[in-house]
C-alpha cells in the first residue's frame, strides 16, 4: 500500500461527497410467486466502483437486469442521472449511458473482435437507414469516425493482436476482455460488470483488475460490479452492497462490510 | 442392360454430342437457380435475425407482384402513360412492402416475443392466409400479366452460335440473372459493411448480447422483413414476367425449401450456392434423365429427393456447421 492508508472516516467522507448517479428506492421484483428482489434501496455515485456481492441466488444478477432494463421491477422508483424512470427497454438504457457485460460471456461468436466492438456503437450511429443501406457518403464518414474510437479502446485494453479473429475461437479470458471492450465502445456513464473475473486464472484476474481500475480512473466511468472473489472486491471497490435472499443485508465501505456479523453469517451459511 | 445404358451412358453421350443444347439447358437451370437463391435468401435473412421460419415468403412474392400490377392498372387512366404509371407504381409498391413489414412487426412479432418458435411459425401461416384473402379482395383473384414492358424490361432474345450450334437467351432471363446478382451483391455488401448490417448479424448471433449493446429488436425486424419484401417484389417481377402473376406463383417459394435443406437456414452463401446448384441440377436431370426415363415433370420433386440424399451423408447440410454437443 501507499505511504498512509486513509482512515475509515476519510474514506466514508469522500464517498459522501460524490453526486448520486443511480438511485434505487424500495425496488421489488418477482417472477410469478418467486420473489427475486425484495424492497431494496441503494445508490451508485458518480465515479465510484460499487460492488454488489452476496451468496449464489441472492438476486445480484436480477439487480443488474433491473438496472439495464431487461427486467421491469413491480415496485420501486429508479432514478438515473436525476431522471425518474418509468418503463425501460435495454436499448433505451444503452442510449442513456448504461452498458453491461454478462456472467457467461454474451458475445457475437461468429463475428470478429472488431465487428463485436463496432456493434457496441449501434446506438451512436446517427445516420438513417437510407444512407446506411447505400453505405456511402455520410454513413461511410461516420463509420470511419467510429472506427477511430474503437481503435482507441482496442489499444486501451491491449487486444490489437486479435482484431480480426472470430471471438468464438478466443480463450475465455480474452473473450471477457472483448466483452469489456464492447461495453466501453458504448461510452457508458455507468458500466455494469457481471462477474468479470469468473473462471479466470490469477494472471488474468490481475489484468482484468488493472483494466477495471484504469477504466474507472482514466475514463471516469462509474462501475457497478458483481464478483465472488472477495479479495478482488475489497481491493477494487469504493463501496459494497451485500444481498442475501433478495434482501439487502449490508451497505458500506469494504472495511465496514467485512466486519458486519450478518454478512459473515450469510457467507458461512448460518441458519435463518 | 438397356436401362443401365440410358442411365449411365446415354445422357453423357448426348451432352457431349450436342454441346450447344447442353449450354442451353445449363442457362435455363441457372436462371431458375438464381431465383431460387433469391427466395431462399429471403427465408435466411428472417430466420437468422428472428428465428422464424417465414411461411409467408411465397405469398409475399405474389402480393408484391399483385400490388405492382394492380397499382399500375389503377394509375394508367390517371396519368395516361404506361411508363410514368410504372414509375409511380414501383415506389408505391415498395411503400406497401414497408407497411407490411411494419404491420407484421407491430401486430404479429411484437405481441409474440418470447413465444416458442412453432407459435411464430404458425403466425406466419396466419399471415399467409391473410395475404391471400386480402390480395384477392383488393386486386381480384384472376391471373394478370406482369407489366414487363412498362418497367423497361427487355423482351427480345439474344442468339449465339457456340460450337457451330445454336443458343438462345431470352433478354428477360438475362435481366433476371443480372438483377438477382446485383441484389445479392448489394445485400452482401450491406450486411458486411454497414452498421445496420452488422446489427442484423449481431442479432442473428446472440439475442441477449444484441439487446445489451442497444440494438433495437423492432427496428431490425422491420428492416429485415422489408428486405424480404423487396426480394419478394424482385422475384415477383421476374417470375411474373415468365409465367404471369397469379396465386399459383406462391409455390415457387416451396422450391426454396430443398435449397434451405441443402444450404442450411442460417447461411447466406449456402442459400446462394444451394439455389444455383438446385436450379442447374434439376434442369439437367429433367432433360437428360427425367424425360427419357420418367416421362418428364421431374422438376417438381427432384430437388426434394436430392436434398434428402445429401442430408443422408451430410446431416448438417452442405454449409452448416457440425454441432458438437458437450455433455
Amino acid at each position: 500500500m501507499t505511504v498512509m492508508d486513509p482512515t475509515l472516516e476519510e474514506v466514508k467522507r469522500r464517498a459522501e461527497e460524490r453526486e448520486v448517479l443511480l438511485d434505487l428506492e424500495n425496488v421489488s421484483l418477482s417472477f410469478g410467486g418467486v420473489k427475486a428482489i425484495t424492497n431494496i434501496s441503494f445508490n451508485i455515485k458518480k465515479g465510484e466502483i460499487r460492488a454488489i456481492i452476496g451468496p449464489n441466488g441472492a438476486g445480484k444478477t436480477s439487480m443488474l437486469n433491473v438496472i439495464n432494463g431487461f427486467y421491469q421491477p413491480q415496485e420501486g422508483v429508479i432514478t438515473f442521472n436525476g431522471e425518474k424512470r418509468s418503463s425501460m427497454k435495454p436499448h433505451l438504457a444503452v442510449s442513456q449511458g448504461i452498458a453491461r457485460t454478462f456472467q457467461n460471456v454474451a458475445l457475437f461468436k461468429g463475428m470478429s473482435t472488431l465487428d463485436n466492438i463496432m456493434a457496441g456503437r449501434a446506438t451512436r450511429m446517427k445516420r438513417n437507414m437510407f444512407w446506411q443501406m447505400l453505405y456511402w457518403g455520410p454513413a461511410q464518414r461516420e463509420e470511419i469516425e467510429h472506427r477511430k474510437k474503437v481503435e482507441e479502446i482496442i489499444d486501451f485494453l491491449e487486444i490489437q493482436h486479435i482484431r480480426r479473429t472470430p471471438v468464438g475461437t478466443l480463450p475465455y479470458g480474452l473473450q471477457k476482455r472483448v466483452e469489456l471492450a464492447r461495453a466501453l465502445a458504448m461510452e457508458p456513464e455507468l458500466l455494469l460488470l457481471d462477474e468479470p473475473m469468473a473462471g479466470m486464472n490469477l494472471e488474468e484476474k490481475e489484468d482484468m483488475s488493472r483494466f477495471i481500475l484504469d477504466v474507472n480512473d482514466q475514463l471516469g466511468t462509474t462501475i457497478a460490479l458483481i464478483e465472488h472473489d472477495m479479495g478482488v472486491v475489497m481491493d477494487l471497490s469504493d463501496r459494497v452492497v451485500v444481498l442475501d435472499y433478495g434482501r439487502k443485508i449490508a451497505d458500506g465501505v469494504p472495511e465496514e462490510v467485512q466486519s458486519n456479523q450478518e454478512v459473515i453469517d450469510a457467507y458461512l451459511g448460518l441458519s435463518h | 442392360m438397356e436401362t443401365l445404358y440410358s442411365v449411365f451412358i446415354d445422357p453423357f453421350v448426348q451432352m457431349f454430342e450436342l454441346p450447344d443444347f447442353f449450354l442451353q439447358v445449363l442457362w435455363e437451370g441457372l436462371v431458375s437457380g438464381v431465383l431460387y437463391s433469391l427466395i431462399a435468401l429471403g427465408f435466411v435473412l428472417i430466420f437468422k435475425s428472428s428465428r422464424i421460419f417465414n411461411f409467408a415468403q411465397g405469398i409475399m412474392v405474389v402480393f408484391a407482384a399483385l400490388s405492382l400490377v394492380g397499382l399500375h392498372s389503377f394509375l394508367v387512366p390517371f396519368v395516361g402513360n404506361e411508363f410514368v404509371a410504372a414509375a409511380i407504381a414501383m415506389p408505391l409498391t415498395l411503400g406497401i412492402m414497408y407497411a407490411l413489414a411494419m404491420g407484421v412487426e407491430r401486430m404479429v412479432l411484437r405481441p409474440l416475443v418470447g413465444q416458442p418458435d412453432i407459435i411464430l411459425f404458425m403466425a406466419t401461416i396466419g399471415i399467409t392466409m391473410f395475404l391471400i384473402g386480402f390480395g384477392e379482395f383488393v386486386f381480384g383473384g384472376e391471373n394478370k400479366v406482369m407489366i414487363t414492358e412498362a418497367l423497361g424490361i427487355p423482351t427480345g432474345s439474344i442468339e449465339f452460335e457456340p460450337f457451330g450450334g445454336f443458343l438462345l437467351l431470352e433478354e428477360k432471363d438475362v435481366f433476371a440473372v443480372v438483377m438477382a446478382i446485383v441484389l445479392v451483391v448489394s445485400l452482401l455488401v450491406f450486411l458486411n459493411k454497414s452498421a445496420m448490417g452488422r446489427a442484423i448479424r449481431a442479432l442473428g448471433d446472440d439475442h441477449t448480447a444484441a439487446l445489451s449493446v442497444g440494438i433495437s429488436l423492432s427496428t431490425i425486424w422491420v428492416l429485415v422483413w422489408f428486405i424480404a419484401g423487396v426480394i419478394a417484389l424482385a422475384t415477383g417481377i421476374v417470375w411474373g414476367a415468365r409465367a404471369g402473376v397469379s396465386f399459383a406463383l406462391e409455390v415457387i417459394a416451396y422450391k426454396a425449401l430443398p435449397v434451405l435443406m441443402l444450404g442450411g437456414l442460417e447461411s447466406v452463401s449456402g442459400a446462394i450456392i444451394g439455389g444455383i446448384a438446385i436450379g442447374l441440377l434439376e434442369k439437367i436431370f429433367e432433360i437428360y434423365w427425367g424425360q427419357p426415363l420418367f416421362g418428364g415433370n421431374t422438376e417438381t420433386w427432384f430437388a426434394f429427393i436430392f436434398a434428402l440424399i445429401v442430408l443422408l451423408f451430410r446431416p448438417q447440410g452442405l454449409f452448416g456447421e457440425k454441432i458438437i454437443e458437450r455433455v
